[in-house]
Order: C-alpha cells, then structure tokens, then sequence
C-alpha cells in the first residue's frame, strides 16, 4: 500500500466519521412559553433552550404587563394612590394597601386606632387565605387534575364575600384610609367570618386528602425544584417559598409591626425540604393559621374608633420610610420619599413574586419540560406583582 | 342471522345496516359519555354547575327543579354547531394533506373498534375468530394519526406531544394485551363473542345462575386493563400528550373547528369502546343472568345491557380521570416497564397455572 493511497483511505475513514458526527448530533430546541401560555397566569414569558425534553437554559422575560405605577404614584395624592397599588397582586389587594398606608402614617407620626388596626389585619389574613385558596388548586391545575381548582375558587367565594360585605369591593377594595379604614364593619359580620373559617378549615383538610396524600402528586412534586436555604436568600426568595426551605422568617412575627399579629396564638411553619411538595404544604399550613389568626382577632376585636385625626387636606412631612410587611406572596415593601408634598416624591414597590420568579433561571437547569410548570405553579406568582 | 332470516335481506343490505350502525354508534357513544360524564358527573364531582339552560327545560316553571330532567341536554349539539361554523385554520408552515388527514385516521381507528363489539347472541357487525386481537391492532391506529397531526402541525407543542403519544401508546400497548391474555387463556377462545359465551356458560364453584364475569377470576387483569386503556384513552392520569398546563394542548394545539371535533369525538367515542371491551371481557358483555344466550329476548335487552355496563366502566375511567394529576414522561414508563408488564407476566402465568389445575 503506498502512502498515497493510504492518505486516502485516512481522509476517507474521517470524512466517514464526520459524517456520521453531524448525523448524530441533535440541535437544541428554543423553546417560548409565554407570553401567551395557559401556565404563567397571565403573560410571563420563560425561554427554554431544550435539549430533548430537558431544560438546559431558562431566562425569564418579565415586562409584558408593566404597568408604570412606581412613577404613576408621583403624580397622585396619597390617598388616591391606595386605589392604584390594590393592582398589584390582585388577589390578595387589600394586602397590598396596608404596608403603603403604614408608611405613610409612620411619616406623619399618627397611628390608627386600635379596633382599625385589628380590622386591618383580619383582612390582611382574609387575602392570604384568598389567594392561598387559588394558589392550593391550581397548583393540582398545573399538575393535571382538574378538580382542585373549582374547590378553590369555590371556597374562596367565602371570603371574598366577607371582604365585599366590610369594603364594597370584592377584588380592589380601596379600604384603608391614612389612619383608619374607611367605614366601621357590617352587623352579623363577625358571625358569618367564623362559619366561613370552618368552611376554610374543612377545604383545606379536602385538599390535603385530595392532592397532598396522592402518590402521584408526590411524586411529581417530591425533589422538584429544590432551593437550597443560602441560594434563595441572595435570590431575594421570600414568603412561604424561602420558609419552606427551612429559614424561619415571617415579618408578621419578626417585624415590629402596629397590626395585631402579636396579639394572637399562631405559629409559623417551616419545611426543611425546600422543594414543590414543601411549598404547598407550609401554604397549606399557612392558610390554617390565617383561619385560627382570624377567629382569634374577631374574638376580640377592640370596641372604639376606627379612624385617628388627620388633616382634611393630607401632606405627608418631609422624610422618608420603609415599611414591609409578610403579604401572601412574600415581603412586600414600600420606600417612600416624601418632600412635603400631597404625593410622594419617590415611591419604590418591592414586591414579592419579581425577586421570586429571579431564582426560575437557576432552578430550571437541567429539569424536564412538565417540571418547569410544577416549579412555575409552586413558586406561585401573580403578573401584577412581578411587573408593577 | 336470524333478523337476516326474517327479514330475507341479501348480503350486501345486511352489509350497509351493518356499516350504518357501525358508524353511528360513534357519534351516538360519544354524545352520550360526553353528556353524562364529561358535563354532569364532572360537575357534580367539582361542585359546580354543568350546563343547565340549554334545552329549554329551565325556562318552564317547576321543571328547573326536578333532579331527574336532563338540564342542559342540547349542549353538546350546540357545541357542535359551534365547532362546525368556526373556520378551518391551517397553520402557515403545516403540511396541509397530513394536516386534513390526521383527524380522519384518529377516528377511523375507533370505527374499527365496533366492528367486533357483541351486542348480542346475533348483533355483531363482523364475528372474527381473532376479534380482541383485531380490537388491539386497530386501536393501536390511531398514534398514527396522533404523530401524523403533530408532525403536521408544524408546532413545537404539537411536535413534543405526539412524541409523547408515540411513546406513551407504544409502551400501554404491552401491558394491555399481556393483561387480555388472562382471559383470553380462561375463555379459550380470542373471538369476544366466544368469550361473552364462555362467561355466560361459567359458573361460580358450581354455582351457575349468574355465569361467571371473569371480572372476579381475571380482576388483576381488570386493573391492568384499565390502567392501559386510560394511558390508550390519553386520560389524567397519562395525559401528557395533551397535557394543556405544559403543552397548551399537545397535539390538538393547531386544529380548530370540524377537525378538532373529530379529534374530540375520537377521544370520547374510543373512551366509549374501550369501556365496551371492558365490559365484553370481565362483566360480560350483553348477558344478563337468567335470559340465556339462546333465547331470542338476549337479542333485544343485550344492547341495554351491554350500554349500561358500558356507563359503570365508563364511570370508572371518568372518575380516576377527573381525581388524578397527572405523572410524569418518564415516571410513566417507568410505571409500564417495571409495574405493569411484570404484573402482567405474573397475572399470565398464575391464570395458566390455574387453568391447568382445574
């Protein structure tokens, strides 16, 4: 054999190899779910680069809903602007209300009577335990069984129709004033919150039974997702979602707030498991104490007034404040610069489900396609809060 | 056939009634599990109302009341004419030819399945000696029209649900027959007429005034049977194909009007003939104890009997599908590979060993 020919047979045998390289190797697959997907609740878009079904780069494209109100409070008086932040996370707004109307009384040193504040916090809780209801089905939604969601919708009604009777509102209740509340609540009103707790209770000992004991859901949840304590804390992971990775930390507790949180027996769960499972079942156990907080706090609701002496004409002092407080979907905060104005000069929102959905790019990695929806359902976001 | 002696009817006229049964059974089945369980038992079972005013049962006094009345019966043929009105949208990129065509061979599939369905001792469209055999290989036609209209579609959410089709089917299909094999072996015969009649002639330790539904000897088989069909059916809990929180709707995702009707009425309609093989095979088909296969009344009640056993497993595919979430890709081959098959093998083995003893 001379070298010629044997220089041909090695280009021959490489061109071979390299044909078959190309053949075998498979491209990637880009992936758009979103803005348009029945899983991200309203427009969230996540970029997938797929491999398979597996993920192998995630990026979250927030942005499609942003609706402006960070720069929107500066051109509104203070009062108004309770109206505009109800908006934000939608199903639980009067939660949204509470910690902007608190700044801006600890800015103008007044602070409401005690009866208001206890009405504030029993509706603070009454939102947790509406947005806990769709957020306990529709993780089942999300997974594939149908059933759960319309139990939640179902039992949810319950409370949404206490907070319609107190506020006027069922979705935006517009209900906190600087320092009060608009109106005194409604005759038989403490009555039928109590029947409608025991109503909560026995929907979430339903739901444990129908969704949290099946194998199935186990399985699809169980290790999905896993956030580990320190990589959620730089994430700015917070709620129920940093608490199921085992960080005991619930500002309704650890926050000294003029609520009434720590007036009443309640515990804050934790799981040290930090997966999909962990995180429906602390919200489950979130939405029992939300129930046991409110029977407490009717029980003794303070008799008096409900709204302090404010000015006809609000102006806030010159300063500034922060004040967060633990909202269904985590910390939620508002810093408001004041210069003596009927507006804010600056007002900035954090919000719990933007600084949550930051970890999605790094949780996805390397999961299959049915897990980035468990880890979207479980992370449970609202479109509001994440594009204010 | 006797109708055939009386009515002195050639071949061919006994072919077209046939055929002309054949065919309307499809729509009529799926009318029926659409209406009964796809509208009031899945709204009973989520406390919600199903629909109730169309009909116009609800307008009249006194009538909205009653329980019994079927509120709301004419949804679904105005839902047909909903999707019949909407227009025919192909995607700009689709394969137009494989497009139109994937619907039509989904749905033949289930037309097939009727073919050796008994409904009574002389109401079968065609005896064939080989009939579950036959009932499994054309059942199986339809992943050809699942990855035809993913393919098709030109749709990445289409593409990666018929994928999911393939493989799923494929891989229910095994324990499926492995599971039939039980009765098959205790009836001795494939023909599912042969085993209505061999279930009619049993007896239970000698105690033959019920026959014996081999739903008490093959139940193992039964669970497998069901657990296969529903991964068949693409029902929650093997609903990944279609799966609509991950794949908005799999393989469906680009069909709109007539097309997606017959897609539709294919899932139904093949929910409603694997729950009359079910039926055939473990409850017995169109016997009812005490009117025996050679009396001429099994002829006329059989349909009824048959329909009715057909709505309890019907009623027990419905209700896992509406319970469940849904497993995933691969736990669901995990769960046929390593659960189901060797179960099945078991099942086998114990059914002969048995057959054999006694």
């Amino acid at each position: 054999m001379t070298v010629t020919e044997q220089q041909r047979l090695y280009v021959e045998r490489t061109a071979a190899e390299a044909r078959v390289n190309v053949e075998i190797e498979t491209e990637g697959m880009t992936l758009n779910i979103g803005p348009q997907h029945p899983a991200t609740h309203g427009t969230l878009r996540v970029l997938v680069k797929l491999d398979g079904e597996q993920v192998v780069e995630a990026d979250v494209v927030p942005g499609y809903m942003h609706r402006g109100y960070e720069k929107l409070t500066e051109v509104r008086t203070y009062p108004q602007i309770t109206t505009l932040v109800n908006r934000i996370d939608w199903l639980s707004s009067f939660a949204n209300e509470v910690p902007f109307v608190l700044a801006a009384e600890t800015l103008m040193e007044i602070e409401a009577p005690p009866r208001a504040q206890w009405i504030r916090t029993v509706l603070f809780e009454m939102g947790r335990i509406g947005t806990m209801c769709i957020f306990l089905g529709d993780m089942g939604v999300q997974l594939g069984a149908i059933t759960p969601v319309f139990y939640g919708f179902r039992d949810r009604e319950h409370v949404l129709n206490l907070i319609e009777a107190a506020t006027g509102g069922r979705f935006h209740p517009n209900y906190d004033r600087i320092g009060g509340l608009k109106e005194d609540l409604p005759k038989g009103w403490i009555d039928e919150t109590k029947a409608a707790m025991k109503r909560i209770r026995s929907f979430c000992d339903q739901l444990e039974e129908l969704l949290l004991g099946n194998e199935i859901f186990e399985t699809r949840t169980r290790g999905i997702g896993v956030i580990p304590p320190e990589i959620g804390l730089e994430f700015g992971v917070s709620g129920a979602n940093i608490r199921a990775s085992g960080v005991d930390w619930d500002l309704r507790r650890d926050e000294d707030s003029p609520l009434a949180w720590k007036e009443c027996d309640w515990k804050v769960w934790t799981h040290p498991d930090g997966d999909a499972f962990a995180r429906y079942w602390v919200r489950l156990q979130e939405t029992r104490e939300a129930t046991k907080i409110i029977d407490q706090l009717v029980d003794g609701l303070p008799a008096g007034p409900i709204q302090a002496k404010v000015p006809r004409i609000i102006k806030v002092p010159e300063g500034e404040a922060w004040v967060h407080t633990e909202n269904p979907l985590g910390e939620m905060g508002y810093y408001i610069v004041s210069q003596g104005w009927l507006g804010p000069f600056r007002c900035k929102i954090r919000s719990a489900s933007f600084s949550n959905v930051s970890i999605v790019p790094w949780l996805l990695q390397g999961v299959y396609v049915p897990d980035v929806i468990t880890i979207l359902a479980s992370l449970y976001f609202i479109l509001g809060d994440i594009d204010r | 056939m006797t109708f055939a002696v009386v009515l002195h009817l050639a071949y061919w006229q006994l072919t077209i009634i046939k055929l002309l049964v054949v065919l309307s059974v499809v729509p009529l089945g799926a009318l029926v599990l659409g209406y009964v369980f796809l509208m009031k038992v899945m709204a009973h079972m989520q406390s919600r109302l199903g629909p109730m005013d169309s009909g116009g049962l609800a307008s009249r006094p006194g009538l909205r009341e009653n329980p019994f009345l079927p509120h709301g019966w004419f949804q679904l043929i105005g839902d047909f004419v909903k999707f019949v009105q909407k227009e025919d949208i192909f995607p700009a990129l689709a394969d137009r030819w494989v497009f139109a065509l994937a619907p039509a061979v989904v749905i033949m599939s289930t037309f097939l399945l009727f073919v050796v369905v008994p409904a009574g001792p002389h109401l079968i469209a065609q005896n064939l000696d080989v009939g579950i055999f036959f009932a499994l290989a054309v059942s199986s036609l339809s992943v050809l029209g699942v990855l035809m209209a993913g393919w098709a579609s030109a749709n990445k959410y289409s593409l990666m649900g018929a994928l999911r089709a393939a493989g799923q089917l494929i891989a229910y299909e095994l324990p499926m027959v492995l599971g039939i094999m039980g009765v098959v072996v205790q009836a001795g015969t494939m023909s599912l007429q042969g085993i209505v009649l061999a279930q009619a002639h049993g007896s239970i330790f000698g105690f033959g005034r019920l026959g014996e539904p081999f739903v008490i000897t093959q139940f193992f088989g039964f669970l497998l049977f069901l657990a296969a069909a529903q991964a068949e059916l693409i029902q929650t809990p093997f609903d990944m194909p279609l799966a609509e929180s991950e794949l908005v709707a799999g393989y469906l995702t680009e069909y709109s009007g007539l097309r997606y009707l017959l897609f539709y009425m294919a899932e139904t309609a093949s929910a409603f003939a694997f729950a009359a093989i079910a039926a055939t095979l473990f409850l017995g088909g169109w016997y009812l104890p005490g009117i025996g296969p050679s009396r001429q009344l099994a002829d006329v009640i059989g349909p009824f009997v048959l329909g009715a056993k057909i709505m309890l497993v019907a009623f027990l595919i419905y209700w896992i599908r509406f319970t469940y979430p849904r497993l995933r890709e691969d736990q669901l081959q995990t769960f046929a590979w390593k659960y189901l098959i060797p179960l099945s093998l078991v099942n086998i083995l114990v059914t002969g060993i048995l057959k054999v003893v006694f």
